[in-house]
């Protein structure tokens, strides 16, 4: 849905007074409800539900011989894809650049946060290694897929088992009892930004009108483990601090969720 | 040896456990979810919108596509690479030529419906699952519709005929196996999709058939529902305002 001028306009003009129009509060989540095992063909699998986006995330394992340059390390690979039974705007075809950046900000927060080794994938050094594949693919886009895909993605890496292995190869119609040992959460909270207002988990209607975003993916640490700015206005160091600062905030709450589920 | 009884402990006649609702993708005009046990299918109808690319434009009649998708984790073994394959365009256009015979092409002249499916899991029975929910996403969407269409697998394992193969019923290693999968118009049982792997005898097949319409009832039965309950939510959540 294209807004026009006159949306984004009244869009700010109410925004001005505080509020949004879900009456939601400036750093207020949408109800949110993660689902794991929903797809029993993965080893493992979960639906998110944030408001109205829905999301399903699956985790695949292979067995296959592992790159030259790392041979006693596996491999984590994270995909997603943009399906058009979510949005009159996704097409079918080759990955848009929206999907492409999406895709990627969710790899990146995974893999720089390290949270599996990739050494423990390694089944014989040179030969034989866990090939993990996460793809996640949208249902309904009602804004901030960013967030919504990496939280599935998490909660199906907490959801995944290992396949059983009969003479080296993959049974995949039998799960072993041993899941991924995660060595971190990390959580990916994307800010918003409107003229001076910073806010989170936007609508669509919300989401198209913004000026920035900024996606920070944070651990219980309080480390910073990977960036994304999106939009096509600038943001001020200032507006960085504070959105890190809430990215670090939400994140906290969310962690909680997801450590409580599992 | 004969087939005496089924791997999942099923009757020969039964299918398995349905679910089915419509309205579940609010961003589409109509959606709809289907499950038949293990193979769940998510379907969103988008239009009657204008004609992309412009060379299928028809001023006398609108366009039909349907577009079938495995979601990559979503098959019995490997991942499933995402993009269309030659098996997902064929089961693409069978889908799209199951559900047009119902469908009045003449209301949106010029224009396409585009409709989208995208299964989560499957256990055998995917394209049937896929138009189940397709033709239900329509309904949903409002476009013209003169029937409802139904479909399901039949097919034969060792001497049975058996209803609504799974995916184990599908390998089956002891006996010949055919897998036929079928869609039909409720109201008149006329054949709108019709396919066979395996090998089976005139017989089997015409009696297979007849078995399919009786399923196809209880898959009509669980549609009409799935339309129904939407109404009956909205009916219930306008009533007190009307205080």
């Amino acid at each position: 849905m294209m807004v026009n001028d006159a949306g984004r306009n009244h869009f700010l003009k109410v925004l001005n007074e505080g509020v949004r129009y879900d009456k939601r509060k400036m750093d207020e989540y949408r109800d949110l409800k993660i689902t794991r095992g929903c797809a029993k063909t993965a080893e493992g699998s979960a639906e998110v539900k944030l408001g109205e986006t829905h999301v399903i995330a699956g985790v695949k394992f292979g067995l296959e011989s592992p790159f030259p340059d790392t041979p006693d390390e596996g491999i984590l690979m994270v995909n997603v894809e943009q399906s058009p039974v979510a949005s009159p705007e996704f097409e079918v075809g080759p990955p848009s650049i929206e999907a492409i950046e999406l895709a990627r900000v969710v790899d990146r927060g995974l893999r720089e946060s390290k949270l599996v080794d990739l050494k423990e994938l390694c089944v014989k050094e040179g030969e034989k290694a866990w090939f993990i594949s996460i793809d996640i693919v949208t249902v309904n886009d009602d804004g901030n897929l960013l967030d919504a895909c990496g939280l599935a993605a998490l909660a199906a890496l907490q959801d995944a088992k290992f396949p059983k292995v009969v003479d080296g190869e993959v049974d995949y119609h039998e799960k072993t009892k041993k899941g991924l040992e995660l060595k971190k959460i990390p959580i990916p909270v994307t800010v918003y930004k409107y003229e001076d207002h910073l806010l989170i988990d936007p609508t669509h209607d919300e989401e198209v009108v913004a000026d920035a975003r900024l996606t920070v993916t944070t651990l219980s640490s309080g480390e910073i483990c990977a960036l994304q700015k999106g939009g096509k206005s600038p943001i001020t160091t200032e507006e960085v601090e504070k959105m890190v600062e809430l990215s670090l905030k939400k994140g906290e709450e969310l962690r909680k969720v997801l450590e409580k589920g599992k | 040896m004969s087939y005496d009884k089924r791997l999942d402990g099923r009757d020969f006649d039964e299918l398995r456990e349905m679910d089915a609702s419509v309205g579940v993708i609010p961003r589409a005009d109509g959606s709809a979810f289907f499950r038949m046990g293990g193979t769940s299918a998510y379907a969103a109808v988008y239009g009657p919108r204008q004609t992309h690319p412009r060379f299928l434009q028809d001023p006398a009649k609108g366009v039909l596509r349907c577009h079938y998708a495995m979601m990559p984790f979503s098959g019995a073994g490997d991942r499933v690479r995402p993009g269309p394959s030659r098996r997902a365009k064929e089961i693409s256009m069978v889908t799209t030529n199951a559900l047009l015979p119902v469908i009045d092409l003449h209301a949106f002249p010029n224009a396409i419906v585009d409709v989208f499916i995208s299964l989560p899991q499957t256990d055998a029975g995917s394209r049937c699952a896929g138009i189940c929910a397709a033709a239900l996403a329509l309904a949903d969407a409002g476009v013209p519709m003169n029937d409802m269409i139904g479909a399901v697998a039949v097919g034969r394992v060792d001497d049975k005929i058996v209803m609504d193969l799974c995916y184990d019923e599908e390998a089956y290693k002891d006996g010949p196996v055919a897998d036929i999968p079928v869609a039909m118009n409720h109201r008149t049982k006329g054949i709108t999709l019709l396919q066979m792997d395996g090998e089976i005898s005139k017989d089997m097949l015409m009696k297979a058939l007849e078995k399919v319409k009786k399923a196809m009832d209880k898959i009509h039965e669980k549609q009409v529902n799935a339309l129904k309950d939407k109404f009956k939510e909205a009916k219930a959540e306008e009533k007190p305002e009307k205080k």
